[in-house]
């Protein structure tokens, strides 16, 4: 068949609407992230262009800002993250990589899917309704109580985040069964690729925790519209539920995200070293490890609220022994590029820049795993910094990395080489410039979420800024190469990244247009 | 990881410029770790800083070292055969020990630092601070209870050489080197009650009456915020304590008790109940 009767096909947009096939879900999911992280990413420009000078001169008011800083929280985790990591990589190439035809549910698949436009539409919505939900993305209340947020802006992101959940829960379910039940035959559990492993991994922590937010945020309507009082102590309750339902779904969340970010970065450092992966077994273990450690660590979140030796200990020890599990990994990956046979292209330059990052992120967060020197960094900078290391330079890396990766395979197209290497460095230098000295401004007792700061903050504010504008101008970089490679990029050799250990790459990459999107297969 | 180095070098650097300069509290442009320390657990906290940030900076030097090394000496250019090798048991447990006792030289220190601030000796003095949107008010219930409220000057009335944003109207006073047990609660929202320089911050909680203490070693106006989201003027909420000599300290009590309201202790509970 043509390349003009294919653009055609992708154009309809009953199809794309209707598809049930979990390449096109897995598109939709990336595409869908792509947007979200555009408009998450816009938010941080304009919050960077505020803090680059003291004083407010560009939002209206603290209750503007805070409304801000929850969006951008929330889109990059909810709309952004997880949908390209979970939803657009794992519906893409679980299927392909144990041999699926497809998901085990796949008209579920697709209401997961559409039912994340739809909360984030209600997300945007409560900021443009009423003052926002100034609250940040951890909602504490009374904050986010009637009183402290009268609107209907709070609600609005409950709905939102429950709508999110619900989606969330339905591909974890459709994860965990097809990935269960659906391996073709003689693929042992422990044959399945580590990407597949980090999916079902993240799905079954999907299940234990979304609920929990669920039912927090279940009560956090009661408590706003049906005269609760599950957080009010007035009325018998104590806000320090909430933190406690919502750091149990909370922690988790962010092994959530950097778990399938594990199995990317594992897949590309095995691929372009020539080899399998270093110490399969370990791999696993270690990632179902730090799935179960997840679960006791949430009050690390926590350790300022007032509680006594023994909590604090407790969470303290249990926080720092994720180290063990993470520097599994990180040893197994340098360990299988040792001995191999390393071929440092865009997708491994950008693996590489995430182990050496989430490595920094990992230290800060030994530092910040400790509830005595905590007292000075709770809430501080360093706090901002530390996780924009496993996010922004960790999960992010990853994403790009699986993007650029994968990329040939999902389009039947190239991308421009030596634009994905400037992608690369102007990121990682401007994502570098941004979010290191954020520790200095921590260590120096900057708060996070305020809008104004004293004027002893300002110099690293600014070459944070600056930071930022590199690390968003890599961005737009990044947006256009999309744009031109995806119409006029250099058609995919089958062979495009040399020999593969796993199948996703096994059929011809002229069938990496969806199959859902396509009216025959005859010609291809 | 370069820059970890200099976090640590700058550590050094800003503790050297803390020791000629004695008392610059306020943040500095630049500054590249902890200001000030006036108090032992501030002290403490920066040594455990100190020795879990030089093992982070091996670890990331380590990382980045054998990634930088294995780029060389791996690449397909020269090194065209993969080793078939996966497994190699001694290496694995080696890599899974090694980061346990590492993680022990952490343990011991910082749970030694955690039972010395969560054991409140026995106190001198006790100070409430209840966080308000958006002020703090300090009450003295030992010296009859007086009450005040601390309010962030706006920047225009900021006298010269006080920080904008951080000066108030009305500091907290303590006594220098007396063991001061602080109350924190809350009447509305959950606020921080954050004072970096003493090494302290414990949240303000609606419905809880919460306990730290501090012991300050040298006299001086010290300056912290709100360090918890707190609605529309959480960036306007700074915390000041001045410590001063315990005579002078006296005679701030005897000015303080005829200028405040007292506030009777029903009058606290209902608050806090509120």
């Amino acid at each position: 068949m043509s390349a003009t009767e294919h653009r055609r096909e992708c154009r309809s947009i009953a199809a794309w609407l209707f598809t049930t096939d979990h390449k096109a879900i897995g598109t939709l999911y990336l595409g869908f992230a792509i947007m979200a992280g555009t408009l998450g990413g816009a938010i941080s420009g304009y919050m960077r262009l505020e803090l680059a000078q003291p004083g407010m001169d560009y939002v209206v008011n603290g209750q503007s800002w805070n409304a801000l800083i929850t969006a951008h929280g929330l889109i990059m985790i909810f709309y952004m993250v997880m949908p390209a990591l979970i939803g657009g990589f794992g519906n893409w190439f679980v299927p392909l990589m144990i041999g699926a035809r497809d998901m085990a549910f796949p008209g579920l698949n697709s209401l997961g899917f559409w039912l994340l436009p739809l909360s984030l539409i209600m997300l945007i919505g409560s900021l443009l309704v009423g003052d926002g939900t100034g609250t940040g993305w951890s909602l504490y209340p009374p904050l986010s109580g009637i009183d402290g947020q009268p609107g209907p802006s709070v609600d609005m992101t409950i709905l939102a985040l429950h709508l999110a959940g619900i989606s969330s829960v339905i591909s974890a379910i459709n994860f965990v069964t097809t990935i269960l039940n659906m391996r073709e035959d003689r693929l042992p559990l422990f044959g399945m690729p580590l990407f597949v492993w980090s999916i079902l991994i993240s799905s079954l922590m999907l299940l234990l925790a979304m609920p929990v937010l669920a039912a927090a945020l279940a009560m956090l309507l009661a408590d706003r519209n049906f005269g609760g009082a599950f957080f009010d102590p007035a009325g018998g309750g104590d806000p320090m539920l909430f933190m406690n339902l919502f750091w149990f779904f909370g922690h988790p969340e962010v092994y959530i995200m950097i778990l399938p970010a594990f199995g990317i970065i594992s897949q590309i450092v095995s691929r372009f070293s020539g080899r399998p992966i270093f110490g399969y077994p370990g791999m696993v273990l270690a990632m179902a490890s730090i799935a179960a450690l997840g679960f006791i660590v949430w009050a690390h979140h926590m350790f300022t609220v007032g509680g006594g030796f023994a909590p604090r200990a407790f969470f303290t020890l249990a926080s720092m022994v994720i180290a063990v599990p993470t520097g599994i990994k990180v040893f197994a990956w340098i360990a299988t590029m040792w001995g191999g046979s390393i071929r440092l292209t865009v997708p491994m330059l950008w693996a590489l820049g995430f182990i050496i990052m989430f490595t920094v992120g990992g230290t800060t967060g030994i530092v910040l795993a400790n509830a005595g020197a905590d007292q000075v960094l709770h809430n501080t900078y360093y706090v901002v910094a530390h996780f924009h290391y496993v996010l922004s330079l960790g999960a992010t890396y990853a994403i790009f990395a699986g993007f650029y990766y994968w990329f040939p395979r999902m389009t039947g197209r190239m991308f421009p080489e030596w634009v994905g290497r400037l992608h690369f460095w102007c990121f990682f230098i401007g994502t570098n410039v941004l979010f290191f000295p954020m520790h200095f401004l921590g260590l120096a007792g900057m708060p996070r979420r305020i809008a104004d700061y004293p004027d002893g903050f300002l110099g690293w504010n600014m070459i944070a800024s600056l930071g930022a504008v590199l690390a968003l101008a890599s961005t737009l970089l990044f947006l256009v190469m999309l744009a031109v490679s995806l119409r006029r990029g250099a058609l995919a050799p089958r062979d495009v990244w040399g020999p593969a250990f796993t199948h996703e790459w096994d059929d011809d990459p002229e069938m990496a247009r969806p199959r859902g999107t396509a009216g025959a297969e005859a010609g291809a | 990881m370069r820059g970890r180095g200099t976090v640590f070098l700058g550590f050094v650097s800003a503790m050297m410029l803390d020791a000629r300069h004695g008392l610059a509290q306020a943040p500095a442009n630049w500054q590249t770790s902890f200001g000030v320390s006036a108090s032992e657990t501030k002290e403490r906290i920066v040594a455990l800083h100190d020795h879990i940030l030089l093992i982070g900076v091996c670890i990331v030097a380590l990382v980045a070292m054998l990634i930088g090394f294995a780029l060389l000496r791996f690449r397909a250019s020269r090194h065209p055969t993969a080793s078939k090798v996966t497994r190699m048991p001694w290496l694995e447990f080696g890599w899974t020990i090694a980061p346990v006792l590492v993680l022990g030289a952490i343990a011991a220190p910082s749970l030694q630092l955690l039972a010395y601030e969560s054991d409140i000796p026995d106190a001198q003095l006790t100070i409430k601070a209840s966080g308000h949107q958006w002020f703090w008010r300090y009450s003295y219930p030992d010296n009859g209870g007086f009450a005040y409220d601390s309010i962030m000057l706006p920047p225009a009335s900021v006298p010269a050489g006080e920080p904008r944003l951080l000066a108030v109207d009305n500091r907290m006073v303590v006594p220098v080197g007396a063991v001061v047990r602080i109350q924190v609660t809350s009447s509305d929202v959950v606020h921080s009650f954050f004072m970096p320089a003493l090494g302290l911050q414990i949240y303000a909680m609606p419905g809880r009456l919460n306990e730290t203490w501090t012991r300050v070693e040298k006299p001086g106006v010290y300056y912290g915020q709100c360090n918890q989201i707190c609605g529309l003027n959480h960036s306007f909420m700074p915390i000041a304590i001045e410590a001063m000599a315990q005579p002078d300290f006296d005679a701030w009590v005897r000015d303080a008790a005829t200028r405040y309201p007292v506030v009777s202790a029903a009058t606290i509970s209902a608050q806090v109940a509120k």
